[in-house]
């Protein structure tokens, strides 16, 4: 019962595919294109699946399957919900790998739950890295792993992150030894376009689509600024300036209207021949639809705001601003406009569009009614320690002289981070009916001597800190130098 | 009057003299000799080497007088730290402070030479620059004193992978290299406010091993050992034969006269050779040519160390390190860890801890890398030590820095608790005395925009310099 909920959504799909895969072709009509209200009347005839875009928006589905998992209490620790709440000697009840319901010491504990004492210890929820590279650019970092950036085009919207995922990445390891529960693994920054990004969860698996969040939506990486300019005017090509880089995004989503456009008609009035599919107009023809989420890698506020207003021209939405490095000079822009902004707080002068970086960045963006500041790492150390992160920008925040409690600032590595891949309806927050990610720190998340004691996805165990075995090592450490033994004792600092 | 320069240099546009004094008092900061003494007290003061609870540190005319328990002496100014932690200034290792502005700004980058006759005698003290903003960022971390480093022009980049060369499919390994195996040679910087940072030049030599001393070498570890060990005999037979060299009666070498002359105290063994290396193999290979050659070495990197940890303590070799290097980013670092810390110091070997990325931007970040240490196995006070006396003794500046002891440069960091902690921040900052401004140019940033960049005269900030 608990697996089909779970895996409901991709269930379907699943069947669907395999249909297609016999020679049925039963299955376009379960596209959610919003023009397939017709085709029972005067639509065409339904094409293979492989043909139509919007017959099978997920043809490598998620084979994810939760880790083992009972029915359990964590009791007595400061809990942080995520939604801007704090209660102290709380409890956490997990049942069927959903927050069943979190309070005080006075919310009873059912019978037959595992209660887990965490007296003098902190909870969050899972922590949430919106910009990884974990397995696209996985350590080893040599060449032959690095799969990040399909550098041959300025706009390469047709390729996807998780077709480049290593699942064996030693980093999604440690990662997870950093309470992180969930990553957005997106392409890299080189093209205006680079591709799809996917939402994983953080467990061991073979495959890529082992991890895939189910129902998670997609969503397009797009690069502002020197990148683009700098790898392709190098090259002597278009885009070498910031000009060239606005005017092949704006050529881009002219094409994807026109390719949008005559799928339309065709699913409308079943005459001709239908378009011919080209994986690259139809990611962007998604993001016109809404249906894949726009995260912008983009650093300067002129930047940004130039970028909203080819939204506006186009008729998208920009989800989330990425490296927002100047954020904090239009914060009430982004939160009017419902724009996450993602950021660091020690990163800067790496180039010029990092030039005008400040530590209390996100501290400043969260400021205004509605905002949506978010803690992202892109790196795999950072990752590790996006609480961290945040505590240097809530104490630089505060320094200026804004008065952000803890509770609040978790949301920046929960909860907003959820909002900013469009998953906040799944996880991201202790609230009853999530997933429950939950992570148990050793102390005060906010301090650098906290460390991830347990670490829960969707209930079920995932990291133990004190036990090897929840402490899971990819293929690739097994025999490497070092394996199997200790460095040192870990007890004497750790507090 | 310098100080009004130095004031509209950093803001980036001329001002004018009224404008100038008015910007000059928030940055603060006596720039004269400070001949009243200073007394901080009632915090918990770590020296370096023990804490002192409810102390009181008295310094005057740049130096440490007095660190104990006492009152503060009559006369003195006094800095009320109760509540609050108070240490020695830390001392950044492998910095670029100073020598490198933007990253990606070439022109702005003075710490890699890919020049063919001058590389080991590369100096980076020629190309340091006291106005630079990475200074104010680096203090407010509680930074006062950085050695900085050369870089390898064949090392690569140190950024993160959407802003280097990864961004090219098919190329890596920064496309650059020397034809000579060091990278010049390191200086000792003072971060304080001012138009003299330099403390003292040439104090250490650079060597990469492991991966990138065999790129620059020809490919191969094997080559780079049998170069190295060449190269110092011909420093030798030059040292020994120097008016044969001038008559032209020596035979061909193959470095300048320039290089082999920075490296006859590398030969004697009087300047330290800091040795960027990684893996457990190659460390030791390295302590035992150091050992075949009688040179003096420095670890650098050494993110196996755990492995061989003994024998580095053996060879009575410092490392430095940053502890927060726990992946198999190559092959050379396939077992690094986070106790790494922890272990080389167990095993008696001298570490300091390095901030992120060449510690230059994110030099404030050893602070916390030290953090992430203790919460890994390295004791407190170790840890304080990693960025306080041992990067002193390994640099041959103890007593003189690093310690809040009585004589040594008052170098002093009054922090709102402890300074390990993200959350805590200084609140003063002293640099030989000199009381230093808590700003930089971010916070002139963040306080133009803070109230959404808009006056309330309705004018744009841009009008409103702070």
């Amino acid at each position: 019962m608990k697996m089909s909920r779970l895996r409901g959504a991709s269930l379907g799909v699943l069947a669907c595919a395999m249909v297609g895969a016999l020679g049925l072709s039963a299955c376009a009509t379960t596209g959610t294109s919003s023009s397939t209200a017709g085709t029972e009347n005067k639509g065409p005839e339904p094409l293979a699946t492989g043909l139509d875009y919007a017959a099978n928006r997920d043809p490598y589905p998620s084979t994810y399957q939760p880790l083992p998992r009972q029915n359990s209490a964590i009791v007595g620790a400061t809990v942080f919900t995520g939604t801007g709440q704090k209660i102290e000697n709380g409890v956490v009840l997990m049942a069927d790998g959903k927050v069943q319901a979190v309070g005080g010491a006075d919310l009873a504990v059912p019978a037959g739950y595992t209660v887990i004492d965490a007296r003098g210890r902190w909870v969050t929820p899972g922590v949430i890295d919106v910009h990884s590279h974990l397995g696209v650019y996985p350590s080893p970092g040599v060449q032959g792993m690095s799969d990040g950036n399909e550098a041959t085009n300025p706009n390469t919207a047709q390729v996807w992150a998780e077709h480049s995922v290593w699942p064996q990445d030693p980093g999604f390891n440690t990662a997870r030894a950093g309470g992180v529960t969930t990553l957005h693994i997106l392409p890299g920054s080189a093209n205006l376009f680079g591709g799809r990004g996917v939402t994983l969860r953080n467990i061991p698996a073979m495959s890529v689509q082992g991890m895939k969040l189910p129902d998670a939506p997609y969503s397009l990486k797009m690069a502002c600024g020197e990148n683009p300019s700098r790898v392709y005017g190098s090259r002597n090509q278009s885009p070498a300036t910031g000009m060239g880089n606005v005017a092949g995004y704006r050529a881009a989503f002219i094409a994807a209207r026109d390719y949008k456009a005559k799928w339309d008609k065709w699913r409308d009035t079943g005459k001709g021949d239908p378009p011919t599919r080209n994986l690259q107009l139809e990611t962007l023809a998604d993001v016109l639809d809404g249906k894949i989420l726009v995260e912008n890698h983009c650093y300067r506020a002129d930047e940004m705001i130039v970028m909203l207003d080819i939204a506006k021209e186009f008729g998208y939405h920009v989800t989330t601003f990425h490296h927002a490095i100047e954020a904090y000079k239009i914060a009430p822009l982004l939160a009017r406009e419902h724009v996450c902004a993602a950021m660091w707080s020690g990163w800067w002068g790496f180039k010029m569009e990092g030039l005008d970086a400040v530590e209390s960045n996100a501290a400043l963006v969260d400021a205004p009614e509605g905002s949506c500041a978010v803690i992202h790492s892109d790196d795999p150390q950072l990752t590790q320690r996006l609480n961290q992160e945040a505590a240097a920008t809530l104490a630089a925040g505060r320094a200026a002289g804004l008065n952000i409690p803890e509770e609040r600032a978790v949301a920046w590595f929960t909860l907003n981070a959820a909002k900013a891949i469009g998953i906040a309806d799944q996880t991201g927050s202790l609230e009853a009916g999530k997933r429950a990610d939950v992570v148990i720190w050793s102390a005060d998340p906010f301090s650098v001597y906290a460390r991830a004691d347990q670490v829960f996805v969707d209930g079920g165990k995932a990291f133990d800190r004190f036990d090897p075995a929840y402490q899971p090592t990819s293929d690739f450490e097994l025999g490497q130098p070092g394996y199997g033994l200790q460095a040192a004792t870990v007890n004497e600092g750790a507090r | 009057m310098r100080r009004l320069m130095t004031q509209s240099a950093l803001m980036g546009a001329a001002v004018s003299l009224t404008g100038a004094l008015a910007l000059a008092l928030p940055l603060g900061g006596a720039a004269f000799a400070q001949s009243t003494p200073v007394a901080i007290t009632g915090g918990k003061v770590l020296t370096g080497t023990s804490v002192i609870e409810n102390g009181t540190v008295v310094i005057q005319n740049g130096r440490v007088v007095s660190v104990g328990t006492g009152p503060a002496p009559s006369g003195a100014r006094v800095i009320d730290a109760t509540g609050k932690t108070v240490s020695p200034g830390f001392i950044a290792v492998d910095s670029g402070l100073g020598g490198s502005e933007v990253s990606s700004v070439q022109g702005s980058n003075d710490l890699a030479s890919g020049a063919n006759t001058i590389s080991a005698s590369f100096d980076v003290s020629y190309g340091l620059d006291p106005w630079s903003f990475t200074l104010p960022v680096a203090r407010l971390g509680g930074i006062t004193r950085a050695i900085v480093v050369p870089n390898h022009p064949g090392g690569g980049g140190g950024n993160h992978k959407d802003d280097g060369e990864d961004d090219f499919a098919g190329l890596g390994g920064g496309g650059l290299q020397s034809p000579g195996l060091f990278a010049g040679q390191a200086a000792i910087i003072t971060l304080a406010q001012g138009n003299d940072i330099l403390i003292k030049p040439r104090v250490a030599m650079i060597a990469p091993f492991g991966e990138a001393g065999a790129r620059v070498a020809g490919g191969a570890r094997g080559a780079e050992f049998i170069q190295f060990k060449e190269t110092l005999a011909e420093v030798r037979l030059y040292a020994r034969n120097k008016a044969a060299y001038d008559r032209a009666a020596l035979r061909d070498l193959s470095l300048s006269r320039a290089d082999l002359e920075a490296l006859i105290p590398v030969a004697n063994g009087t300047m330290p050779l800091i040795v960027t290396v990684h893996r457990a193999a190659d460390i030791q290979q390295v302590l035992r040519l150091a050992k075949e050659e009688g040179v003096k070495v420095i670890l650098d990197g050494a993110e196996e160390g755990w492995l061989v940890a003994a024998d580095i303590a053996a060879a009575g070799v410092p490392a430095l390190i940053n502890p927060i290097d726990n992946l198999p980013g190559n092959f050379e670092t396939r077992a690094a860890r986070m106790e790494n810390a922890a272990a080389l110091n167990a095993a008696g070997v001298t570490i300091a801890i390095k901030g992120n990325e060449g510690s230059i931007h994110r030099a404030r970040e050893m602070r916390y890398n030290a953090g992430n240490a203790v919460s890994h196995g390295l004791p407190y006070a170790a840890a304080i030590a990693a960025m306080t006396i041992n990067p002193a003794k390994i640099f041959g500046e103890a007593g003189q820095a690093g310690e809040l002891t009585p004589g040594a440069a008052a170098d002093v960091v009054v922090w709102t608790g402890d300074p390990l902690e993200p959350l805590t921040t200084a609140t003063n900052v002293f640099i030989a005395g000199q009381e230093q401004p808590i700003s930089s140019r971010q916070f002139l940033l963040r306080d133009r925009y803070r109230n959404g960049g808009t006056q309330a005269s309705g004018m744009p900030a841009a009008y409103n310099p702070q």
